[in-house]
């Protein structure tokens, strides 16, 4: 009894501190693979001929990228906008079926989540040329968006729903709301947090897709990723390749704050987390 | 009959969804049994595209890059996940906080930026191979999804059990292979299903990391404007949906039987 007491303690810290050895080979490998590549876009952004400047920072900043930039949020804000519209009715149609029908049914709408967003996109390249003359407009590269970020949308707004409390909604009713009041005052609002973590998964990577652009716009339509690629693979230009991707994740963190912050004052709980 | 006509017309708009998400694929996969090089027009049967897939060496190279990088990266993010994982929730909060920010990097960060960031990372140190800049690349960006889906297993079970099975005369190494890994499995199972998925179907990085060997996106995207052979969506669609369904399936079935459990034992009640 008295040996247990006096080793206990010890052996539990010894044994917590021996545990974090276990995370070593992984800080080894982001130290090398995750930090130094950040530093490096840093260091080629912040640099001219080993020399600390702006210099980058402000070409790449020039009057036609910021339009691109615009004309990628205009895009992006347009996919989030049509992807709500379309994905919100199937996440409330889904959360209110019967709970194993409405967890097989979900299964198709996630799974292309997980389907070669490339082949899914030459895809619409072909239907579009075989049957219609949209291809190459920039509704094509819309569509395109549109299509490959739908199931980001569904599946927070969808996960945050099926959480919901049911006797809210029962709450409501025996409070004398219709159903119609219930939805906008209830379930709407309880469902928020799932919105803003579904609009931050669609919003993030249609400012920077560029592949879309380039099969189903044609290269007309050039939306701030085809510029970064641009840069850096086409004319190889280091520094104005990380300049400009500097600014783009300057723009990424600050309009992920916003949701953040949205979010927090949406729900204490924040439902829906999917990171 | 106003719920059947709501049923009806919710029935209606998830089919319509259903058919815009999965149309394009499913027609793709049809013209891929058509003789003619046009979609649109039916000139007859044929398995000639799936002969002639096999038949082209940038397929068949792109196939095997992809199945071996997804493989390879997603087993080694796996253990040095879940290892990571193991490691992060028994230091001190603060040490833990920090580490844990940086592991999200790669989850927030554009892909764009990850491609581009490792790409310059490769351009320094000289690192010419393809194959080996695509495992690489793949590993990093797999071990965030392995860590975050184990630490939360983690934290639901207890210390206690570590703990007891040292007190039992495990050594710590033991004690991790008998009763801490066992516990979170489904977190490392599931870490394991989407490093696998995710590295399957990644582009974006590869593009950027990748030198000369390319996966099956990089094949893709370089063939978009001649044509890609319609035969190749039905190599990739159909093993993917399969692996999903049946990795889902199982877990609905699983979770309805449980529910089936706990509703016989309150009948009993």
């Amino acid at each position: 009894m008295k040996q247990t007491k006096t080793t206990k303690p010890k052996t539990a810290t010894g044994m917590l501190i021996r545990r974090s050895v276990f995370a070593y080979p992984y800080v080894v490998w982001m130290a090398i693979f995750i930090l130094a590549p950040m530093l490096l876009i840093l260091y080629y952004a912040f640099t001219s001929d080993g020399a600390v400047t702006l210099e980058n920072i402000v070409r790449a900043s020039s009057w036609d990228n910021l339009r691109v930039l615009a004309d990628s949020v205009r895009f992006a804000l347009y996919t989030t906008l049509l992807c709500l519209l379309l994905g919100f009715p199937v996440a409330y149609l889904l959360s209110q079926m019967k709970k194993t029908t409405a967890a097989l049914l979900s299964v198709f709408f996630i799974v292309p989540m997980w389907m070669n967003f490339l082949l899914r996109t030459y895809a619409w390249k072909v239907l579009l040329s075989a049957f219609t003359n949209m291809l190459y407009t920039e509704s094509a590269v819309l569509l395109g968006m549109v299509y490959n970020f739908l199931p980001f949308m569904i599946l927070p707004i969808y996960t945050t729903l099926i959480k919901l409390d049911k006797s809210y909604i029962e709450a409501a009713a025996d409070l004398g709301a219709n159903p119609r009041k219930t939805f906008l005052k209830v379930v709407l609002p309880l469902s928020m947090p799932g919105v803003i973590s579904g609009v931050t998964m669609v919003f993030i990577p249609s400012t920077t897709t560029f592949a879309i652009s380039q099969l189903l716009g044609g290269g007309k339509t050039m939306l701030y990723g085809d510029l970064i690629y641009m840069k850096v693979i086409t004319e190889q230009s280091w520094d104005t390749g990380s300049a400009l991707s500097i600014i783009l994740l300057a723009f990424v963190l600050v309009s992920m704050t916003f949701m953040k912050k949205a979010e927090r004052k949406t729900s204490d709980e924040g439902g829906g987390r999917l990171w | 009959m106003v719920s059947r006509l709501k049923k009806f017309f919710s029935g209606t708009y998830l089919g319509l969804m259903l058919v815009f998400l999965y149309a394009p694929i499913l027609i793709l996969i049809i013209y891929s049994f058509n003789q003619s090089k046009t979609l649109g027009n039916w000139t007859g049967f044929t398995f000639d595209w799936y002969a002639q897939l096999f038949r082209t060496p940038e397929i068949t190279d792109a196939l095997v890059v992809t199945l071996s990088v997804a493989a390879i990266s997603s087993v080694v993010a796996t253990v040095l996940g879940t290892l990571a994982a193991i490691g992060l929730h028994a230091m001190k909060r603060r040490d833990r906080l920090l580490l844990e920010n940086i592991s999200q990097l790669p989850m927030v960060n554009p892909d764009l930026v990850t491609g581009i960031s490792l790409m310059l990372l490769f351009l320094f140190v000289g690192l010419r191979d393809g194959y080996t800049r695509l495992l690489i690349a793949h590993i990093t960006f797999n071990l965030p999804y392995v860590i975050f889906s184990v630490l939360p297993k983690l934290r639901q079970s207890s210390d206690m059990l570590y703990e007891a099975a040292l007190d039992l005369g495990c050594t710590p190494m033991q004690a991790i292979q008998k009763v801490v890994i066992p516990d979170i499995m489904p977190g490392i199972v599931s870490g394991l299903i989407m490093a696998f998925t995710l590295s399957l179907d990644d582009f974006v990085i590869s593009f950027f990391a990748g030198n000369g060997v390319d996966n099956l996106s990089m094949y893709i995207y370089a063939t978009a404007r001649r044509g890609v052979n319609p035969a190749l969506s039905t190599i990739i669609f159909v093993p993917v949906v399969t692996l999903l369904l049946i990795v889902n399936l199982k877990s609905i079935r699983e979770e309805r039987n449980a529910e089936l459990q706990s509703k016989k034992v309150g009948m009993k009640r």
